[in-house]
């Protein structure tokens, strides 16, 4: 299989030229939808790069400045905005970069309005150079390529309406018949799953594991020495963390937001033009480094739950979300939040709350303005209203946004994955054609 | 579960519009006065010398003339509300029911079903007063006609005076009507959010009809208040912060006037039920997932009560899905699922801790699948590690999500067969004056609307939407798509191959007119329209 990567490129915007930025990414959108990317747009044509499955253009302007006010340490942070692109494709991402700066040499006139870069600069070396690492990543269904999407798109399609024109009873003449109708659509089996990623993987995956296993062999092995060294290290980090914690979470101040509906109408304007919508959200992270320090540990769980446990179409009970990253910005004293969902924006926030709300409140609750938490995972996000609040206050509007397969939701990709997986197979007993024909 | 069960709750019942608790069956007739505000001192004065019934004071209305008041937020505005004062009710109020793009485009009023093809509600057509009329049948005319007068007396004028007509309980199309509803907590509270909420509840929090309860998220909802300074503010009950509750006991309402083809729904019916060699009857039922008689298509009991579900409602009300996964007996799309698909908090309904934790997780769902006839073969869930398959849990809790109707018919009763023939050019419309309750417009209504009954993803189906309300258009339905998916598509996951997949449904229902109103508790109704 192909496994995804991500290109993130972060720069600050050139005091001054914020607006020409703006008008410009404008461009590269559609009449009657704002914010939606033309994929054939002259200065990044996305849909030439057939393994970008969503890319973003985000000036990253922080909304929320007024709420630092009740932390003197930042309240006179000055921010400027930086603009974020964020492709997510199949394959090597540093192969797609060099692609692209080839590709669309136009991407220089984008990238010419930010701090270190002039329209002569050697283009990928800049983009390499402005690349960050996400701290969390996930990806809805891990292998699955825009290769991959759109040839059992095609064949659910031809099946659908070889199925509605038959005249056939019996099960396996059905399967048959469909068989033989379809043959013409291309399935490109999976190319082998590279090696040097698989490596990475495991080594990622062991990595937190080992010292769990270290210490149950200890217990065997010296089982009294291993409990009081346990013992001793818990009363060291555990007690002192739940202190603080809690000590935090009752006297971080409450910064109350006011619903901002023009601030929201401006982001709806962005929204509902296809079934999947992009969210990008920011913040300040609360000051000191115990919140940062638990931010970095959550994340790091999250990145590791995403990549080794939730691969195969759901974050949790959460099965909208294509592609999310949480990225640091501005020496970790802010962060940034990209995801693509489907369903409406009301629907998906209240799928979070009610499937989720205790990862929202992991993740989330180190940023200031968050609604209260209790030990990090409960209220939070259940307080529903100021929860919403709070994250449409974040919100940015997206400038220009890219999806190779509009129309399609998660759950459509992974049923027609059914589909193709049910119609490659040789032979079926009638039972599962049936299951397979109620799929299509 | 419900905790203190020997404690009631203080319900202020006299403040209460009735409107809340009963839906008048037991009065045959009514009018729904949309008006406008002209002369804001007269209509004041005249609007404080009706008397609209209360919960406590509607326990038998027999005989009786019943008025109800609500308003918009333009009315607010129009009665001499301090725009500072409007502001602070609930956004989706303020914006309308036709307020921008985004939300016409979420609750699929688009196309023909656009505002600007409304006959009311845009505008100067525009309403700002709502006034309920009920009564008999014989008297209806009456006192329609000298509330009018003086309404038009007293500087307001009027946009449209809309008749019910008596269908015997029967929506147009021919269904009985108005039988699944959710059960309040009016007398004890209930403690949402415990483990029995991961089943389906028909019991709800009060504060999701009316504002100033807890809601299901233990929550009080948002509201509308008076800052200790304002003008009469003492009129109001005071709450924390100096500041005094102008939304108590009051509810959002929701009001949509749908006109509904019936001719155009039997015809095509009869066309498609012939193609598959089944009667019209037959698919009609499938499509609202009740039969005519509004009894469920097949038995989905699950030998367990459902909170909130009466005894004398069981027999059509006393059912789940999940003994239907795959919508075999009821198909997936059908009108009754996705208005309310039953679902509780956890997919599949209660589990123990363990089970809950992984579901939590992302590594299992598992729904008991019931050893009924209507479950396919080949078990769903054992095919991919980590045996997960979120379409399983595709669907939100309900609970967050119902909606109190009291919607009435209107117009000419046609039977089915009857239908089928051509009518009368100059027809009259007919239709159901769809009006609701709730105490969050965008988590309740517009949820139940956007995302289940317009939307063409629901439950991981693609390609169709409500199979009676849906508006058909392509989606997406703007330049992104290259290919738009269709949505007027309709799925029977029980019937053969061949005609699983209807396809080309018309639009059988169509958006007139529509608007959000706030409806007052008493006591605010007094201090709006005080001088």
């Amino acid at each position: 299989m192909i496994p995804q990567d991500r290109i993130i490129i972060v720069a600050k915007v050139t005091a001054g030229r914020l607006d020409a930025l703006r008008s410009l990414l404008k461009t590269m959108t559609l009449n009657g939808a704002p914010g939606m990317a033309d994929p054939a747009n002259a200065l990044v044509p996305f849909g030439n790069f057939d393994n970008i499955h969503f890319a973003r253009f985000v000036v990253l302007a922080d909304n929320t400045l007024g709420d630092l006010r009740d932390y003197p340490e930042i309240a006179r942070d000055k921010f400027d905005p930086y603009l974020c692109f964020m492709v997510d494709c199949d394959g090597d991402a540093d192969a797609l970069l060099a692609r692209m700066a080839q590709g669309s040499p136009r991407m220089k006139e984008i990238f010419a309005h930010c701090e270190g870069f002039d329209q002569s600069a050697d283009l990928l070396g800049w983009m390499r150079k402005y690349r960050v690492e996400p701290m969390a990543s996930y990806v809805n269904w891990v292998g699955r390529s825009v290769l991959q999407v759109r040839q059992e798109d095609r064949l659910h399609r031809h099946l659908r309406d070889a199925l509605s024109a038959i005249q056939l009873t019996n099960p396996q003449d059905i399967f048959t018949h469909l068989k033989r109708q379809a043959e013409s659509c291309a399935l490109t089996p999976a190319p082998p799953t590279p090696l040097a990623w698989r490596i990475r993987k495991l080594v990622h995956m062991l990595l937190p594991i080992v010292p769990v296993l270290v210490c149950l062999a200890c217990l065997v092995l010296f089982p009294i020495i291993t409990i009081v060294v346990l013992s001793v290290v818990t009363a060291i980090v555990a007690v002192p963390f739940a202190i603080a914690l809690r000590h935090h979470e009752q006297t971080d101040p409450i910064v109350c937001q006011p619903y901002e509906a023009s601030h929201v109408n401006e982001l709806r304007l962005g929204e509902d033009h296809d079934v999947t919508n992009q969210y990008t959200a920011m913040g300040s992270i609360k000051p000191g480094w115990f919140r940062l320090c638990t931010e970095r540990v959550i994340l790091y769980s999250i990145n590791w739950v995403a990549r080794h446990i939730c691969t195969r179409g759901a974050l949790g009970r959460i099965g909208t979300i294509h592609f999310a990253h949480w990225v640091f910005l501005d020496q970790r004293r802010r962060g940034f939040f990209c995801s693509n969902y489907d369903g409406g924006h009301e629907a998906y926030m209240d799928d979070f709350i009610n499937k989720a709300g205790f990862g929202l409140n992991l993740s989330f609750s180190s940023f200031i303005a968050y609604p209260v938490t209790n030990w990090l995972v409960a209220r939070g996000a259940w307080l529903e209203q100021d929860f919403k609040r709070f994250q449409r206050h974040h919100q940015i509007p997206t400038d220009v946004w890219y999806k190779a397969y509009p129309g399609l939701t998660a759950r459509d990709l992974a049923r027609n994955s059914r589909i193709r997986n049910g119609f490659e197979r040789t032979a079926m007993n009638d039972d599962e054609i049936r299951r397979w024909l109620a799929e299509i | 579960m419900m905790s203190n069960e020997t404690t009631r709750r203080d319900v202020d019942a006299g403040d209460i519009q009735a409107i809340a608790r009963t839906a008048f069956l037991s009065l045959k007739a009514a009018r729904y006065m949309l008006l406008r505000v002209t002369e804001a001192d007269t209509a004041r004065e005249w609007l404080r010398s009706l008397e609209p019934a209360s919960v406590a004071g509607s326990s038998t209305t027999d005989g009786q003339k019943i008025c109800q008041i609500a308003f918009t937020a333009a009315g607010l505005m129009a009665l001499g509300v301090a725009s500072d004062v409007v502001k602070r009710f609930s956004p989706e109020f303020l914006e309308g029911m036709a307020g921008n793009d985004n939300r016409s485009l979420r609750l699929g009023d688009t196309g023909a079903n656009a505002p600007a093809n409304w006959n009311w509600g845009v505008g100067d057509r525009e309403p700002h007063v709502l006034l309920m009329l009920f009564s008999d049948k014989d008297e209806i005319e009456a006192f329609a006609n000298w509330m009018l007068s003086d309404a038009l007396a007293a500087g307001l004028s009027r946009i449209e005076v809309l008749s019910d007509s008596d269908m015997d309980g029967f929506e147009p199309f021919g269904f009985k009507d108005g039988i699944s509803q959710p059960s309040f907590d009016w007398d004890r509270p209930r403690t949402p959010g415990t483990r029995s909420d991961q089943d389906y509840t028909n019991l709800i929090a009060l504060g999701e009809l009316v504002l100033g309860y807890r809601n299901e998220y233990g929550l009080l909802t948002e509201r509308p208040w008076l800052e200790a300074g304002d003008k009469h503010a003492g009129m109001l009950p005071s709450v924390p912060r100096e500041r005094h509750d102008l939304g108590r006991n009051g509810s959002y309402l929701v009001y949509r006037q749908l006109a509904q083809d019936v001719r155009g729904f039997w015809r095509w019916v009869k066309d498609e039920a012939d193609r598959c060699g089944i009667t019209k009857e037959q698919l009609a039922e499938a499509m609202v997932g009740r039969k005519l008689t509004g009894s469920p298509l097949a038995d989905l009991t699950l030998g367990r009560p459902i909170p909130g579900v009466g005894v004398h409602r069981e027999g059509n009300n006393g059912f789940l899905f999940d003994t239907d996964p795959d919508g075999l007996s009821c198909p997936i799309g059908a009108h009754i699922r996705r208005a309310n698909p039953r679902t509780g908090d956890m997919p599949g309904g209660r589990k123990g801790a363990i089970d809950t934790l992984l579901t939590m997780l992302g590594l299992t769902v598992r729904c008991d699948r019931h050893p009924t006839s209507s479950t396919l073969p080949w078990p769903r869930n054992t095919t991919v590690w980590p045996f997960f398959r979120s379409e399983d849990d595709a669907v939100a809790s309900a609970r967050f999500h119902r909606i109190l109707r009291r919607g009435r018919e209107y117009g000419e009763k046609l039977d089915r067969d009857a239908a089928l023939a051509a009518g009368p050019v100059d027809e009259g419309e007919r239709g159901i004056h769809f009006l609701c309750l709730n105490a969050n417009i965008a988590r309740q209504f517009e949820f139940v609307q956007g995302a289940w009954i317009a939307s063409a993803k629901f439950a991981a189906l693609t390609g169709e939407q409500d199979p009676l309300l849906g508006n058909r258009r392509p989606f997406p339905d703007t330049p992104v798509a290259n290919q738009p998916e269709l949505t007027d598509g309709f799925s029977r996951p029980g019937a053969p191959p061949q005609c699983r997949h209807a396809r080309g449904l018309p639009q059988f229902v169509r958006v007139r007119g529509g608007a959000y109103f706030f409806l007052p508790g008493l006591t605010a109704l007094k201090w709006i329209i005080s001088d």
